[in-house]
């Protein structure tokens, strides 16, 4: 069930747009959709960034994976506890364009005995990185769509990107490697027994969804051969907001297009907004520097006292002077005749 | 149930059908309930322990009352549901970190076999990502939209009694150790996310007796023992008595004694319990040795913070006497000493919420001159920090063949390697006090490290399995050097792994003993006047000496 509702919901969508671009309403896919798409995207996107952003981060919580500033004989790990905003500004780099907390990664066995065992697991790093790297190597591709001119570095990127040469027109390596990418997340997904329990169908269903936009994009491209002019007239437009249906796009361009206003319009709320969320965590972007630098709480309730040390003298008072602890208050005066005697 | 043999819980644990066997359950988990049976859990707080502290926090800690976990009616207010969405939404507005680690989790599975519970129970809600799912799913329902609109296909779930099951039994099967959130992409720290359930658990009245009451006596005698002022000097007295039959030094240590250059704040255990005692003698021949001009306090006789399981008010309100007794007593900086989360609420919390400390001076070595930069504004400095110090300075008369009949490794305790980054300071005066130091492997140490399995107020006797199968991790670790290099010893910096590591080696790995960094410092001090030493501070007899 996990699986299938997702993926009968992208099969689902696909109808739908193969049936609405057929029977005339072009113009709400091509036109209204991808607007409103955009729309629910950015709004969704900043709404929850801000929604974030309200609540404040009262105490520097950042998770240190490494030696800390402390005397200066020893060496601080400046990238995975770093004490000052550059060594931040490091650890969040490295953190976003490479996938270091993943890179980390190990598995663990139990066996008889008990005992067990840790063995380095960089697959889920890899497989995350081939996919998002191929990803917006297709994104800043599409520019060229949109641009005109268009930009120098879309067409180094192009190039890069088409070097291979296999076939024509020139096979993209970057729509193979996302194919493959998201064929292995989806078999991780389901072949290792940890990650196939928790998984839920809002796991499978951008999987599978971005999935079809690539498929369509690449038999868009390569097998039924649209018509670039057209769709560049329609991006162009868009991107100008004069948007103009010239001609006849295809179908596979109305799923196309049709599937992505989709992702755009889930992706605010939906776990893929760890898009967002990673640059914000702040286990991850703050300097452990807190012996160091004050830093102000803004819910702080000054008013909140400890148990006073007056009230812990006064019920302990007796036994502190008996003890020969110095005590704020002395006892008062017994009667005087027990002191006499 | 509570208190199997090696074998049998060896074996259950690497071949009971468990996720981590690669048995799967046949049910969602959503559709397993939670089931308590004797030794699974926590007993609940005392009704008097919730009254003491609801009369300084009134609604904090919820209604008291005698309930049974195993029993099907919690007693719980009519209005518990509301209680908790409320208390969510209000700790949502509070911490960010909440409301990122509750939308941005990707299930990708970095983080579950990294927890120690679920690498020794094996149960599918230890991996740290469902036991966030666990509350994660309430948020869903209740504060998202899609999780309004497609339910359960987003992950979304009502909140219920048996919700509320779940969260007890899952947040107290939770040490906050963090090792997950090393991991997660996103830095997502389960940790955070139990913190925040236990407060909501404790506002419907649902808390533990073994959190509760410790908490209680902190603050009420100022340490988790309960040891009134009388009587923690007389302990402290009886440890100086051995010191000196031991080394032939007498030591007066000081209490309470007001315009002392430093105020020593370490955990209360150090002065009672076994091996922590230890770790304090080897504290009082440091201080003697150096001539140090300290102070200990009765008001202010406890490191560790009970406060910090339950919620950020009590943790605040245990915190705020080392202040107000640093304060009182004019000293001018703050020595902490061996303690776990002591050093968490410290290091992370302790400026933001009681300083700023303007009273005090920004610390100083009074013998080598450092200046403690890394604590200038909290103004305390970390026991390990000033003996690595000390000896870099060459401060300390050394004899680390005292130590010899100790072949020693070191357990990063989760607080300060995780949350602080104190990692190189106990391993460089490790090698300069003994002459067999050992590392476990390298995926058990540094901020890798396993916990003891028993933190956050989960040492309690009456959930000795799980803390056993919690603990195998560690345990395995130590295994694996005892096999390899003879390790004896298994020193560590902190009270609750003191006490808890001792348990679990005399379980998994018996024959090692567990002991505080300071201890052995102390045993390799060369003090001035001393006579000649036949035993070590546990009156073992030294190498050599032993006939
Ligand atoms: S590692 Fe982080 S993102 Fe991945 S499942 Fe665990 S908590 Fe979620
Ligand atoms: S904080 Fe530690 S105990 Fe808690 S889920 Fe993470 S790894 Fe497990």
């Amino acid at each position: 069930m996990k699986i299938l509702y997702p993926f009968v919901a992208v099969l689902g969508l696909i109808v739908i747009a193969a049936v609405g671009s057929s029977i005339g309403m072009e113009a709400l896919f091509g036109i209204v959709f991808p607007y409103l798409a955009l729309l629910i995207f950015i709004g969704g996107f900043i709404n929850k960034v801000v929604g974030w952003a309200k609540s404040p981060v009262p105490f520097r919580i950042p998770t240190t994976c490494g030696q800390a500033n402390s005397l200066p004989w020893i060496k601080q790990d400046m990238l995975d506890c770093p004490s000052t905003t550059p060594g931040v500004i490091g650890r969040m780099v490295l953190e976003i364009f490479l996938f270091r907390s993943l890179f980390r990664n190990t598995q663990a066995d139990v066996y008889d005995g008990p005992k067990l065992r840790y063995g380095s697991s960089k697959y889920l790093w890899l497989f995350a990185l081939l996919f998002h790297y191929s990803f917006l190597v297709i994104l800043v591709r599409h520019l060229r769509l949109f641009a005109d001119p268009i930009p120098f570095f879309v067409n180094i990127l192009e190039f890069a990107d088409g070097f291979l040469q296999i076939g024509a027109p020139h096979i993209y390596q970057s729509d193979l490697v996302i194919i493959g990418a998201i064929a292995l997340l989806f078999l991780r997904r389901i072949l290792l027994t940890n990650v196939r329990y928790i998984s839920l169908p809002a796991d499978y269903f951008p999987l599978f969804l971005i999935f079809a936009i690539a498929v369509t994009g690449m038999l868009m491209r390569y097998v039924t051969r649209v018509d670039v002019v057209n769709i560049k007239t329609l991006a162009v437009g868009l991107a100008t907001f004069k948007p103009v249906i010239a001609g006849d796009l295809g179908m596979m361009f109305y799923i196309h297009i049709f599937l992505v206003s989709t992702l755009l319009v889930y992706f605010p709320f939906s776990k893929l907004m760890h898009l967002g969320g990673v640059f914000m965590s702040p286990t991850r972007n703050l300097a452990n520097n807190s012996r160091m630098v004050r830093h102000i709480n803004p819910w702080n309730d000054p008013n909140l006292k400890p148990h006073s040390y007056a009230s812990y003298e006064d019920e302990y008072r007796e036994f502190m002077v008996d003890a020969g602890i110095p005590v704020d208050k002395e006892l008062p005066a017994e009667t005087p005749a027990a002191e006499e005697a | 149930m509570a208190n199997m043999k090696v074998g049998e819980l060896g074996v259950s644990v690497a071949r009971e059908p468990s996720l981590m066997t690669g048995a799967v359950p046949s049910k969602d988990w959503w559709d397993v309930p939670a089931v308590f049976k004797p030794g699974n859990f926590c007993y609940p707080a005392k009704p008097e322990m919730v009254e003491y502290h609801s009369k300084s926090l009134p609604g904090k800690f919820g209604e008291s009352r005698v309930w049974d976990p195993q029993s099907d009616d919690w007693k719980l207010p009519e209005n518990w549901k509301e209680i908790i969405i409320n208390g969510l939404k209000e700790r949502l507005d509070k911490f960010r970190s909440l409301k990122i680690f509750m939308d941005c989790c990707v299930r990708c599975g970095a983080c579950a076999d990294k927890c120690h519970f679920f690498l020794g129970t094996g149960d599918p809600k230890n991996m740290p990502v469902l036991r966030a799912e666990l509350m994660r799913s309430i948020y869903r329902n209740e504060f998202t939209k899609a999780g309004k609109i497609l339910g359960k296909l987003a992950g979304a779930r009502e909140m219920t009694f048996g919700v509320l099951k779940e969260w007890f039994m899952y947040f107290y099967q939770c040490t906050e150790c963090r090792r997950c959130s090393v991991f997660c992409p996103y830095g997502i720290d389960t940790a955070e996310i139990t913190m925040m359930a236990r407060e909501l658990l404790h506002l419907v009245g649902v808390g533990t007796n073994w959190i509760l009451e410790p908490a209680a006596n902190s603050n009420r005698t100022g340490n988790h023992m309960g040891l009134q002022p009388h009587t923690l000097k007389e302990n402290m007295e009886y440890l100086c008595d051995d010191i000196e039959s031991i080394t032939g030094i007498k030591i007066t240590p000081s209490w309470n004694r007001k315009g002392a250059e430093i105020l020593i704040i370490n955990p209360s255990a150090d002065v009672f319990a076994e091996p922590g005692i230890y770790t304090c003698m080897g504290y009082l021949l440091l201080f003697e040795h150096i001539g140090l001009d300290y102070t200990f306090s009765t008001y202010a006789s406890e490191g560790g913070n009970f406060g910090s399981f339950t919620n950020n008010e009590l943790m605040k309100r245990l915190n705020a006497k080392m202040y107000a007794e640093a304060k009182r007593l004019g000293v001018k900086w703050i020595l902490g000493g061996e303690c776990g989360h002591m050093w968490r609420v410290l290091h992370q919390y302790m400026d933001t919420m009681n300083g700023p400390a303007d009273f005090l001076e920004m610390p100083k070595s009074p013998l080598t001159g450092t200046v403690f930069e890394n604590a200038a504004s909290t103004k305390m400095v970390h026991l390990t920090e000033f003996t690595a110090d000390l000896i870099r300075h060459g401060k300390l008369k050394i004899d680390p063949s005292r130590n010899n009949h100790r072949r020693v490794t070191y357990h990063d305790s989760c607080n300060p390697a995780r949350a602080m980054g104190l990692l190189d300071e106990p391993r460089y005066v490790l090698k300069n006090v003994v002459n067999s130091f050992h590392e476990m492997p390298e995926n058990t140490i540094r901020e890798s490290t396993f916990c003891c399995g028993s933190g956050t107020g989960l040492n309690t006797g009456e959930i000795m399995d799980l803390r056993m199968r919690a603990g195998l991790p560690r345990a395995n670790a130590v295994q694996y050097v005892k096999d390899k290099h003879d390790v004896n010893t298994l020193s560590c910096i902190c009270a609750i792994d003191r006490a808890t590591l001792t348990a679990l080696v005399d379980f998994w790995v018996p024959g090692t003993q567990v002991c505080g960094v300071s201890e052995l410092v102390g045993n390799a001090l060369v003090m001035d006047g001393e006579k000649e030493r036949e035993s070590g501070l546990r009156f073992e007899p030294l190498e050599g000496m032993e006939g």
